[in-house]
C-alpha cells in the first residue's frame, strides 16, 4: 500500500514553520507591500530558525534534512508570504551546487555561513536571452595564471543584492568551436563584480530581483564549482529539482492562501440574504481551488518522495511546477473574482495574491517551457 | 540540579476551536478531525521550566494524562525542550474531571519521583476550570502559587514570584518544592525548532496504566469524578437590527438608554 501520510516528524516540522510563519512573517508583511524592499528581520529570522540550513549537510551546520520538509518549509511560509518563501527557495537554490558538486574547502568555507543565515545565496545562469537555454549563455570566463576573469551580466536573479554567495554560470571564452561552460562561487566582495539594477516586479514585493554585472571580474582558482566544464550539469539540476520544486512549495502555499481567503470571504459575504457560499456558482470556484490543491499536493510531494529516495525527480518537477504555477494563477484569478469590487482593493489581500501569483508563474521557467521538458519526457 | 515537572493537556486546537460543534442529541463535543495541541498556557509553564533549566541548568519531565494520540503533545514538548515525557493513558481514566485528572497526575508525579518544582498552566482552553493545578498540590502536599505572572529569583531553597489578584497583584516568596500555575503573562513561549524536533528522536516517551500507579481504579476516570457534565449547550448567537426614529437628539437618547438596557453602557 502506498503510504500517503507525513510522519509525525514532517508534522511538526509544518508545525514549526507555521509558528515561525506566524510570529516573524506575517507582522512584516505590510511593510514589504509598502517598501518592496528585502525586510531584513526577516531575513535574520529565517536564519535564526534554521530556514536556510534546512537542505545542508549536520557536519557543516545545517539540518540534513531532505526535499520534503523543505517543500513543507516553502508551503507554510508560502500560506503568508510568496515573496519570502521565494527568497528561500533560492537561497535553497544557491547552497545545493556547493551541497551536491563543492569540494570540501567550498563545503567548510562557505555551508555554515548559509546555514546560519549570516550568508545568503543565489544562483546566476539567467541572461537577457532568456535562463532556459543555458546553452545561449554569453558570460563568458578565461584563465588567468591561478585566477579566472569572469565577464557579462546576468538579469532577473533572485537575492541579487542580498546574496553573499553567488553560483554563477558561464562559458569558456577560449573554447569558441566547443560549447564549454563552467560555475564558480562568487563571493559579493569580488573585484569586478557588482549587483546593479534593481527590478521593480509586478508581486512578490519584499523579494529582491536584479541584475548582476561581472566586468573583468577576479575569481581565484579554488573557486571553481565542480570540473571545468561541466557546469552545464550543475546548473541543470539546481534548477531541475531545487528549482523548480521550490516555486511548487511557494505554489502550493499561496493556492492555499487564495482558497482560504475565498472560503472567508463566500460565508461572509451575504447576498439575497444568503451568505455567497450557497451559490452554486461560487461552490464551483471553490471546489476547482480545491481540486487543484489537492491534485498539486500529490504531485509536489510526490515528486519530492522521489528526490528523497535519491532518484532523480527533475522531470516529476517540472509536471508539478506546470501543474501548480498554472493553478495558483487560475486561484488567485477566483479569489479575486470571488471577493467582487472588494478583490480590487488592496485592503483584501487577494489583490497581492494576484500580483504574486503572475510572478510565480515564468520564475524557473515558463509553463511552455515545462510543457517541453514533460514532452520530452513522455517520448523519452 | 532542578528536577521540574511540567503538566500538560492535549487540547483540541484552539486555532480550530470555531469547527468544534456540539452534539445536539448527546450534547458532546464533536471533535472529529480536530487535531490535538499542546494548552496553550502549559506552553508558559513549559517555557517557564525551560528558562529555570536554562539558568540553573535541571531537568525537565513531562506529565499528561490523556488518550493515546496525546503522545504527538509530549513529543512537541520535548521538541521544545523538556528531557522526556511520562504519558498517563488507560481506558480507566477516560471521563476524568478536574479532581480524578489531578489524583491520577499526582500518582504519576509521585511514582517519577520527587521534583523541587511542578509548573502547570492556569487553566485548559477546553475544560477551564483552574482546579487541576491546585488539586495535584494538595494530593501531592505541596505549597502552591496561582496565576503566577512574574518569577523574579530562584534558588535551590525558595523561588520569588508575583502572582496576580483581583485588581492587582501579589509578591510572593515560597519554600521549595513547589507547584505553580502560570498565566499568559509569564512569558513568551518559544517556538517549535527544525533542530529541537531532531534532537526529540532521541528522547523517550514513557506509557504509564492504571497498573502501574499506586491508585484504585475506582478513584480515577469517570468512576472517581465527583463532578460531572450534565448539559452542554452551543451559544446562541442572535443579530437583530433595529432603525431608531426621530430627531437627532430623541435618536441619541433612545440609544443611550437601550445600551444601558443592554448593560453594554
Amino acid at each position: 500500500m502506498i503510504d500517503f501520510n507525513f510522519t509525525e516528524e514532517q508534522d511538526m516540522f509544518r508545525k514549526a514553520a507555521q509558528e515561525f510563519t506566524e510570529t516573524f512573517v506575517v507582522p512584516e508583511i505590510a511593510e514589504m507591500e509598502k517598501t518592496a524592499e528585502v525586510n531584513t528581520k526577516v531575513v535574520k529570522a529565517l536564519g535564526e530558525a534554521e530556514m536556510t540550513a534546512i537542505t545542508i549537510p549536520e557536519q557543516y551546520g545545517g539540518l540534513g534534512l531532505g526535499f520534503t520538509e523543505r517543500l513543507i518549509a516553502l508551503e507554510e511560509i508560502g500560506k503568508a508570504s510568496v515573496a519570502t518563501a521565494m527568497m528561500l527557495q533560492v537561497n535553497h537554490l544557491g547552497i545545493a551546487p556547493i551541497v551536491n558538486f563543492g569540494t570540501e574547502a567550498q563545503k567548510q568555507k562557505y555551508l555554515p555561513k548559509l546555514a546560519s543565515g549570516e550568508s545568503m545565496a543565489t544562483v546566476a545562469v539567467t541572461e537577457a536571452t532568456g535562463g532556459s537555454n543555458p546553452g545561449g549563455c554569453k558570460t563568458s570566463y578565461h584563465k588567468d595564471g591561478n585566477n579566472y576573469v569572469l565577464n557579462g551580466r546576468k538579469c532577473f536573479i533572485t537575492n541579487s543584492h542580498i546574496a553573499d554567495t553567488l553560483v554563477v554560470f558561464a562559458k569558456d571564452a577560449d573554447n569558441k568551436e566547443k560549447k564549454s561552460f563552467s560555475t564558480f562561487i562568487v563571493e559579493k566582495d569580488f573585484p569586478g563584480f557588482k549587483a546593479t539594477h534593481v527590478e521593480h516586479k509586478i508581486g512578490m514585493r519584499g523579494c529582491n530581483t536584479g541584475e548582476l554585472s561581472f566586468d573583468n571580474c577576479v575569481i581565484p582558482a579554488e573557486n571553481l564549482l565542480g570540473q571545468e566544464g561541466k557546469g552545464m550539469k550543475i546548473a541543470m539540476s539546481a534548477i531541475g529539482d531545487v528549482g523548480r520544486g521550490g516555486m511548487v512549495g511557494c505554489s502550493l502555499g499561496l493556492q492555499t492562501a487564495c482558497l482560504d481567503a475565498s472560503i472567508k470571504f463566500a460565508n461572509e459575504r451575504i447576498l439575497y440574504g444568503k451568505p455567497i457560499f450557497e451559490m452554486q456558482t461560487i461552490q464551483n470556484k471553490i471546489a476547482e481551488m480545491k481540486v487543484d490543491l489537492e491534485a498539486g499536493r500529490l504531485l509536489g510531494y510526490r515528486a519530492a518522495a522521489v528526490q528523497d529516495e535519491g532518484k532523480m525527480s527533475a522531470n516529476e518537477f517540472a509536471v508539478a511546477k506546470y501543474f501548480t504555477t498554472e493553478a495558483v494563477q487560475k486561484a488567485a484569478k477566483m479569489a479575486v473574482d470571488i471577493h467582487g469590487g472588494y478583490g480590487c482593493m488592496e485592503e483584501y489581500a487577494v489583490t497581492r495574491y494576484l500580483r504574486d501569483s503572475f510572478v510565480i508563474g515564468p520564475s524557473a521557467g515558463t509553463s511552455d517551457i515545462m510543457k517541453v521538458i514533460i514532452a520530452r519526457w513522455a517520448v523519452s | 540540579m532542578f528536577k521540574i515537572a511540567v503538566c500538560i493537556k492535549a487540547v483540541p486546537d484552539p486555532e480550530l476551536a470555531s469547527k468544534i460543534k456540539i452534539d445536539p442529541k448527546t450534547g458532546s463535543l464533536i471533535r472529529t478531525n480536530i487535531p490535538l495541541a499542546i494548552n496553550p498556557l502549559d506552553r508558559n509553564a513549559l517555557e517557564a521550566a525551560l528558562n529555570i533549566k536554562s539558568t540553573q541548568g535541571g531537568e525537565i519531565t513531562i506529565f499528561s494524562m490523556g488518550p493515546p494520540q496525546a503522545d504527538t503533545t509530549l513529543k512537541q514538548c520535548l521538541a521544545l525542550g523538556a528531557d522526556q515525557g511520562i504519558l498517563l493513558s488507560d481506558i480507566a481514566f477516560a471521563g476524568a474531571d478536574a479532581y480524578s485528572t489531578a489524583l491520577t497526575l499526582a500518582s504519576g508525579i509521585k511514582k517519577a519521583g520527587d521534583f523541587d518544582l511542578i509548573f502547570c498552566g492556569v487553566s485548559s482552553s477546553d475544560g477551564a476550570t483552574e482546579w487541576v493545578g491546585p488539586e495535584i498540590s494538595v494530593f501531592l502536599g505541596l505549597p502552591v502559587v496561582t496565576l503566577v505572572s512574574e518569577i523574579s529569583e530562584v534558588t535551590s531553597e525558595l523561588i520569588q514570584l508575583k502572582a496576580n489578584i483581583e485588581n492587582g497583584y501579589r509578591k510572593v516568596e515560597v519554600d521549595l518544592p513547589a507547584l505553580l500555575t502560570v498565566t499568559m503573562e509569564l512569558n513568551t513561549p518559544k517556538n517549535l525548532s527544525f533542530s529541537g524536533i531532531i534532537k526529540a528522536k532521541k528522547k523517550e516517551i514513557t506509557v504509564w496504566g492504571i497498573k502501574d500507579l499506586d491508585i484504585s481504579e475506582n478513584l480515577v476516570g469517570l468512576k472517581g469524578s465527583p463532578t460531572i457534565v450534565t448539559e452542554m449547550k452551543p451559544m446562541e448567537k442572535k443579530r437583530a437590527v433595529e432603525f431608531i426614529e426621530g430627531d437627532r437628539v430623541e435618536k441619541a437618547n433612545t440609544l443611550v438608554s437601550k445600551l444601558f438596557e443592554a448593560g453594554i453602557i
